[in-house]
């Protein structure tokens, strides 16, 4: 499955309500171009903050479902930000790792997730539901009920390497995003 | 002064709390630590720390992300690639090891440079002065809610430690 469709179908699965941060690189730019929505964060750059910054979030919004869509280079260069989670134990916090075992904005240069699993790294430091899925039926199957169920989770997206056609950079500076990602949070 | 300094901060509307503690504001940490309604989070990393707190600062809040200046180094890229850029604003309150060159030797350097350092990073700062703190804070609020940026309280050995 190429990541691009992976991004698309679980956004579409989060919905437009859930608050997401997104990690730089591609997922990023795949979700800004497939399913943009105010309460969408890109990050350009700071690799590796993600889960930290959606954990922030979650903690002050409570109530508001909080999907992070990370990639395996940057859990890996922030550990730490899982086991920060773990600790935490946000029921409203839900990790998704679209794991191409590489670094696709740079070349698709080899991680070491290949070798090492980033679930049952979760699994262990204290998530409470961990999956891998690597077709577009079990991500469908696991889609199905995974924003309802307690939290923190991660699940695992094992997706090609290599980037589609057709992927644009997100057009709104830094600053925008930030003031547009606010409102959203207040608005609702 | 570590219960002062936390009613002055709350009542500048600072209302989130993370870091990595150092022994130069023990004093402050001890009670983020023991009293819940702080909400502290104990930080793995001074760069995990302010993710955190820009989290926090898009879900609402104004944090206070408390470091020992070693960590300033760990802090660069999430200072200049996520919080000077996205606008986000946050008070750091930063020790200051290695002052005039009496510490152990891993503070020696940065806190010789630690002045220049910040300036550097166009982070605006102020070195804690127990007589005029609330004032300095006033100030150092005013312009981080004025430019959306960081900004930083630098405290010496002799304030915060007990």
């Amino acid at each position: 499955m190429t990541r691009a469709d992976a991004v698309a179908q679980v956004a579409a699965a989060a919905g437009a309500r859930s608050l997401v941060v997104a990690c730089n690189g591609m997922i990023g730019r795949e979700l800004y171009t497939r399913a943009d929505a105010p309460t969408r964060f890109y990050m350009i750059g700071s690799m590796g903050l993600a889960s930290s910054i959606g954990l922030g979030l979650a903690l002050v919004q409570p109530s508001r479902t909080v999907v992070v869509f990370d990639g395996d280079g940057n859990v890996l260069m922030n550990l730490g930000g899982v086991a920060s989670v773990a600790a935490a134990r946000p029921a409203n916090f839900h990790h998704v790792i679209f794991d191409n075992a590489a670094h696709g904005s740079t070349g698709n240069q080899r991680t070491i997730s290949d070798r090492v699993a980033l679930e049952s790294i979760a699994r262990a430091a204290g998530y409470r539901a961990c999956r891998r899925v690597s077709s577009e039926g079990e991500l469908a199957d696991a889609l199905g009920s995974w924003f309802g169920t307690e939290g923190p989770s991660m699940l695992l997206v094992a997706v090609d390497r290599g980037n589609v056609a057709g992927i644009g950079r997100v057009e709104l500076s830094p600053a925008e995003l930030t003031s547009r990602f606010r409102a959203s949070v207040s608005a609702a | 002064m570590g219960r002062a300094f936390l009613e002055l901060l709350e009542g500048f509307g600072y209302n989130f709390f993370t870091g990595v503690p150092c022994s130069l504001f023990e004093g402050v940490t001890r009670i983020l630590d023991d009293e819940p309604r702080y909400g502290y989070i104990s930080a793995v990393r001074e760069d995990s720390a302010l993710g955190l707190a820009a989290g926090a600062y898009l879900g609402g809040r104004q944090p206070v992300v408390l470091m020992q200046n070693s960590g300033l180094g760990t802090s660069v890229n999430a200072l200049v690639s996520l919080h000077q850029i996205y606008d986000i604003p946050a008070l750091l309150v930063v020790s200051w090891r290695g002052r005039d060159g009496a510490d152990a030797p891993e503070h020696a350097i940065m806190g010789r440079i630690m002045e220049r350092f910040l300036s550097l990073l166009q982070i605006p700062f102020a070195v804690f002065d127990p007589d005029r703190v609330a004032t300095q804070l006033e100030s150092l609020t005013a312009t981080m809610r004025a430019t959306h940026k960081p900004v930083a309280l630098v405290v010496p050995k002799g304030i915060l430690d007990r």
